[in-house]
């Protein structure tokens, strides 16, 4: 079904298993303290989930891997985020060719006010693509298990669709540019179970492409979807007031659910938290 | 607790749930409503009478000459206001050329670039105040500043000059509902065009401001109707010509202008002229309100 990804070609690499890497990264808005000391190396090719409670940072720390965060006024990042190599916050970065290479998917389905066709070819176009146009929307919709139910109504608009559908549109526009990482900020959590469970089978198909990380509330879904865990938490802060979150452990999933290491980690998957 | 439940609950027990209108709370509601109601009709009233008083006065005289051809010299009867339509219309967009690129960019520059610093708000801040400056102060200023310098190839009273005049009232409106619509363009679409690479740039042109279209173009179209039946800032701007426009750097004949010059004149053929002018005024501008409405119809909510 597809030929020729550039992404795969990153997935032979065997010298470079991490996707990106976390550095002692520690984020703020204004003068208030967000989350800090995040270490984490990300796997190539794997489902990597973010939980913890709410206010925890995980969504912070998520938005911050393809520089989101920049368009949030006053929210500075300490440490560093490599990527390819590359700090992605290096001066000499230039945050849009971050995102083109980190797609994201956002918590409420955001489809552009144009024609299904038009919300895919979108991200495409504006990224320099030529090639057959037709053949990567129907690739991107396919990937995003859509294509079924759009196939017949390319012309219409991206409104017209559910829920749990525009979701997967929003997927598949994430896809269409071909990202090597996609990240996905709680993409379930206003959908029904049936569009939750659609979108957790792609994720199974898009990691043998792409690397993913998903936040998600729903540590069931954690369980389902990913190999990675990463549990965040908040803790007082030891040098005054207020609170910040931090990564309490990273393991893989199996670990975190059946053996964690920390006992905050134990309380919150079997839900004896706070 | 289970017994003050049951003490509250008797109190009510025997009375009865119908309506009663001689209680005062009923009676003073009436009279509130009524009161509201009155003034509400009264505050719409202007427009009815004025409507009707203009339809009255100046209805008789619409015909094709009327639309066509030129006022008559002082003394003769018969002729039309067709060089004040052609004026109205050329000053008009003049001023729309002005002030559309100038107040959209505003705009955009307040609602996407800006991020709330001490510029927006000082220009924000200047917008309202500019919106609230009588239309007379937009005249004399631009009469001082381009009309008595005569820097328009030596030519003092012009179409362009009031067409700037006119910019310059609805800067305002066009820099405000551009601002507001933009605002009101949900974040999270923001959001899914830089999360899949678009520049700033791209996010704007192709996804902010296609979605927030509707509202600026109604925005647009109501500041042109307010510029458009303005007098006082053309008086000594664009002046008034008895002849055809011509060209942009001489005085124009506006509808405004020769309601404003006619109306006073000691001629009968004058003073219907101005009936009729102010009639074909209020309809144009009336038309254009609903052009507005028309396009709000395509609005998302």
């Amino acid at each position: 079904m597809t030929p020729s990804m550039p992404s795969l070609s990153h997935t032979e690499h065997p010298s470079s298993q991490f996707c990106m890497e976390l550095e002692n990264v520690g984020i703020s808005y204004g003068g208030n303290e967000a989350v800090r000391g995040v270490y984490m190396q990300i796997p190539r090719g794997k489902v990597t989930a973010f939980i913890g409670p709410s206010g925890c940072g995980k969504s912070t720390v998520l938005r911050a891997l393809n520089r989101m965060n920049d368009l949030i006024e006053g929210c500075t990042l300490k440490g560093r985020v490599i990527f390819d190599g590359q700090d992605l916050y290096d001066p000499q970065v230039d945050a849009v060719e971050v995102r083109r290479r980190i797609g994201m998917v956002f918590q409420k389905p955001n489809p552009f006010p144009k024609s299904i066709y038009e919300n895919i070819a979108f991200g495409a176009r504006i990224n320099g693509f030529r090639g057959d146009m037709d053949e990567l929307v129907e690739r991107s919709l396919r990937k995003a298990a859509i294509w079924d139910e759009t196939k017949d109504k390319l012309k219409e608009s991206g409104y017209a669709l559910s829920g749990g559908q525009q979701q997967r549109l929003c997927i598949a526009r994430a896809i269409a540019i071909e990202p090597e990482v996609i990240l996905m900020d709680e993409p379930c959590s206003a959908l029904d179970p049936i569009s939750t469970l659609k979108i957790e089978e792609m994720m199974h198909e898009l990691k043998k492409s792409y690397t993913i990380v998903i936040v998600t509330h729903n540590m069931q879904q954690a369980v389902r979807v990913s190999d990675m865990t990463g549990f965040f938490n908040v803790t007082a802060k030891a040098d005054g007031d207020g609170k910040v979150g931090c990564l309490e452990e990273f393991a893989p999933t199996e670990t975190i659910f059946n053996a964690p290491s920390q006992q905050a980690t134990q309380d919150y998957v079997s839900g004896r938290f706070g | 607790m289970a017994s003050t439940t049951t003490t509250t609950t008797s109190a009510f027990a025997g009375t009865s749930l119908r309506f009663k209108p001689s209680l005062p709370r009923n009676r003073w509601n009436s009279f509130f409503s009524a009161i509201a109601a009155l003034f509400s009709l009264i505050a719409v009233l202007p427009l009815f009478l004025v409507l009707a008083y203009v339809l009255f006065k100046g209805g008789s005289l619409i015909s094709t000459s009327l639309l066509t051809q030129l006022p008559p010299a002082p003394g003769l009867e018969g002729g039309g206001i067709g060089n004040a339509i052609l004026g109205t219309v050329i000053v008009t967009l003049v001023a729309s050329l002005i002030a559309i690129p100038v107040g959209v960019g505003g705009g955009i520059y307040l609602a996407e670039y800006s991020r709330g610093g001490w510029f927006a708000q000082f220009v924000r801040f200047g917008t309202n105040v500019l919106s609230g400056v009588p239309s007379i102060i937009c005249g004399v200023f631009i009469y001082g500043l381009i009309v008595s310098t005569r820097v328009f190839f030596g030519q003092s009273y012009s179409a362009m000059a009031g067409g700037i005049a006119l910019a310059v009232l609805m800067l305002p409106t066009v820099i405000k509902t551009t601002d507001e619509a933009l605002k009101l363009v949900p974040q999270e679409l923001r959001w899914g065009a830089i999360g899949i690479g678009a520049s700033r740039f791209v996010t704007i042109t192709r996804i902010t401001l296609p979605a927030a279209f509707t509202p600026i173009a109604t925005g647009v179209v109501l500041g042109i109707a307010r510029a458009a039946g303005e007098t006082a800032p053309l008086i000594f701007t664009a002046l008034f010509s008895p002849f055809w426009p011509e060209g942009l750097f001489n005085p124009i004949a506006t509808m405004s202008v020769l309601i404003f010059n006619f109306a006073i004149m000691p001629y009968e053929a004058q003073n219907a002229l101005a009936w009729a002018a102010s009639f074909v005024l209020v309809v144009m501008i009336l038309a254009a309100n609903l052009l507005a409405r028309w396009l709000g119809r395509f609005a998302r909510v």
